[in-house]
């Protein structure tokens, strides 16, 4: 069957922080430049992101990028690679700075300067004190620089394809990228994208867990691409846990919270977090504190009448800083948990909130893949950047407000490095003559199926099994069974069902579609973490205890290494962690204490 | 009554970015979607195209910037809010 096909320079996949801040990139230098989105591109869930960048602007107390880039190393458990962590923390004012230019409205201080706010992690002195290195936009920080970027690509006539579901990487006989094939959703129908790059930056997988304060839209469909097309995920065995979710609700209460002054309390009103660090306290990273949180629940001095939630306190911050710098913590309190926390302490629990892991690259956003001895190939023509790469800056448990930083940094390096290789004046790869074979035979399978389970149906299961193998508190048992329960679970979606086969707007067939990719993330999720043997950042085995030579559980001797899953036989490989940055000297492991 | 496309759609263009969003707009097709007349799926379809932050402004009640003909669907979605 002849399929559209559509050429393009460039074709980014995704229209959140780091799409949109590559796709800009490429556009500004003339390059002819499609986004492909799921939905409108403001509404990517990046728009949820609240509580600011990280970047060592020091305008509030003296900061620098060695400061950041320490908080960042002992943030993320060593696991981080050293060189892409120099290079974030060093890039970090610089994207600031561009996105004040392109108009995103920052929060001042009153001589102009940009305002910084107190973060969990972020420390002056090598973890001497806290310092305020957060920029935002009061907590709105994600909408505010996801309007900007959009205003910015439309002025640079990014062209947009919106409501379309990227399907398929297309892989020539040499193993290069050369396009995607795609669904549009309006119609039904696929189209070949033939490209000189493909850019991944689908956001993460948050769905694949029950209680996660991911959007509805977070499908980890880059990671169901990529595995299938042969790339491995990296380190998916590290998912972050938000302190704050919502009991009951998962909605996020920004980590501002505690930057402003909120603090947990267990059902002594005991603010708890004094005796885990004494130092950052309620201040100390979101693994830290998520562990500390799970551990009061469990010895019993949980909220509530079944002691299974914890009290984050705002009361004694004042209406009047409740309201002007926090917001939106007050609506969610009201909406979500009937609190009014002017007046009284809201329950929270540690909830899903960011993918560690991802597609495999280098700081430049290229692809990399272990070939011929070497675990760091390039993958000619694909890059990935954001949440669904792994390049690895947050290790084994990210800093709180590297996130939007990662997307910022990397999204504009890897539009320079594509420009740096003269994109424009290269030819397109021919595409194979099977390009699209393989994505219209999987609708095809979809759409004859009969007496199958509904994708919903599945996905739910395969959430509740995550929640219960692989979430905050995990045993070595757990995980080997939640491996058995996802890997049948895995068989199961091989052969679904839809209730409608119509083509405009068949909802049904996106969810099939995106419940395939939901299959990928968590067969990479639980056969990695069931597979890495300690504890380490937000992957905490309560097998492995605090030794003298296992601090807090960790094992650097056999475990200081990326793991890497392939799809293909659920197989997996390892890596060595990049312990050497660019320019500085490596910090070597120590116990991580707050 | 909406035909299964134009629900199909809808339910579509409820998927946000925020999730706050996504948990009360897919409270209310489920609970009343397929039972929409005419005039509310308009309703509807106005409050979606809005930024994800103003409508959940709107939602938690901190904001009525919205059109005058919306006000039944935003009673709507504000009743919602009340986990059931």
């Amino acid at each position: 069957m002849a399929l559209t096909i559509q050429k393009y320079d460039a074709v980014v996949v995704g229209a959140g922080g780091a799409g949109m801040r590559c796709a800009l990139q490429l556009a500004r230098a003339g390059l002819h430049v499609a986004v492909l989105s799921k939905v409108f591109p403001t509404r990517s869930h990046t728009v949820a992101a609240q509580g600011g960048i990280g970047a060592s602007l020091g305008n509030m107390e003296e900061d620098n990028w060695h400061y950041h880039f320490y908080d960042t190393v002992k943030g993320g458990d060593w696991l981080g690679d050293q060189d892409a962590i120099e290079f974030m923390c060093r890039e970090a004012p610089k994207v600031v700075y561009e996105l004040e230019h392109m108009g995103m409205p920052f929060d001042r201080n009153p001589d102009g300067t940009i305002y910084q706010r107190p973060f969990g992690g972020h420390s002056a002195k090598y973890g001497e004190k806290p310092v305020p290195r957060a920029c935002a936009a009061a907590d709105r920080t994600g909408h505010a620089m996801l309007h900007t970027l959009y205003q910015q690509n439309v002025r640079s006539n990014t062209q947009f394809f919106v409501e379309w579901m990227a399907l398929d990487l297309i892989r020539d006989a040499e193993g290069d990228v050369v396009g995607i094939t795609a669904l549009e959703m309006e119609t039904g129908e696929v189209s070949i994208f033939h490209a000189k790059c493909v850019l991944f930056a689908t956001g993460g997988a948050g769905r694949i867990f029950a209680a996660s304060t991911n959007a509805y839209i977070n499908t980890g469909d880059g990671l169901g691409m990529a595995a299938r097309a042969g790339v491995p995920l990296e380190d998916m065995e590290f998912w972050q846990f938000h302190p704050t979710g919502v009991h009951n609700a998962g909605v996020l209460l920004t980590e501002g919270c505690r930057g402003e002054g909120a603090i947990l309390r267990n059902k002594d009103g005991e603010r708890f977090m004094e005796r885990y660090a004494p130092h950052l306290k309620d201040l100390a990273p979101r693994d830290f504190v998520s562990r500390c949180m799970d551990q009061e629940i469990k010895e019993g001095r949980g909220c509530g009448p079944n002691r299974d939630y914890i009290e984050l306190d705002l009361t004694h911050l004042g209406a009047e800083t409740i309201m002007k710098r926090l917001p939106s913590v007050h609506e969610i309190g009201i909406n979500f948990a009937n609190v009014d926390v002017i007046r009284e302490p809201i329950p929270v629990v540690p909830t899903i909130h960011y993918q560690m892991g991802g597609i495999p690259t280098n700081i430049h956003g290229q692809v990399v893949v272990p070939k011929n001895g070497n675990p760091s190939t390039v993958v000619n023509g694909f890059y990935a950047i954001g949440e669904c790469s792994c390049v690895s800056v947050h290790g084994a448990n990210r800093l709180g407000t590297n996130s939007l930083l990662d997307l910022l940094v990397f999204g504009r390096a890897a539009g320079d490095h594509l420009i740096a290789t003269a994109l424009s004046s290269k030819a397109h790869k021919p595409l194979p003559a099977d390009a699209g074979d393989y994505s219209l035979a999987r609708i095809a399978k979809l759409d004859s199926a009969s007496g199958g389970e509904y994708p919903q149906d599945v996905a739910n299961d395969l959430r509740r099994t995550m929640q219960t193998h692989a979430g905050v508190f995990r045993t070595q048992k757990s995980m080997d069974e939640g491996l058995v329960k996802v890997l049948a679970i895995a068989e199961r979606a091989e052969h679904l069902s839809l209730k409608d086969k119509s083509k405009v707007f068949n909802t049904a067939r996106v969810e099939a579609l995106e419940v395939a990719n939901l299959m990928e993330a968590a067969k990479a999720t639980m056969t990695s973490a069931a597979a890495r043997h300690e504890s380490r950042g937000a992957h905490t085995v309560d097998d492995y205890g605090d030794t003298p030579e296992h601090p807090l559980g960790r094992n650097d001797r056999d475990w200081l290494r990326h793991t890497l899953w392939f799809s293909e036989g659920n197989r997996l490989e390892y890596k060595p962690v990049q312990m050497k940055p660019l320019t500085v000297d490596s910090i070597p492991p120590v116990k991580r204490t707050f | 009554m909406l035909t299964d496309a134009q629900l199909s759609k809808l339910r579509w263009r409820c998927r946000r970015g925020l999730l706050e969003n996504d948990i009360i707009l897919g409270r209310v097709l489920e609970r009343r979607g397929a039972h929409f007349n005419d005039d509310e799926h308009a309703q509807l379809l106005t409050l979606i195209d809005l930024a994800d932050h103003d409508l959940w402004n709107i939602i938690a009640g901190r904001s009525d910037d919205y059109p005058a003909h919306c006000d039944a669907m935003v009673r709507t979605l504000r009743e919602a809010r009340v986990t059931p």
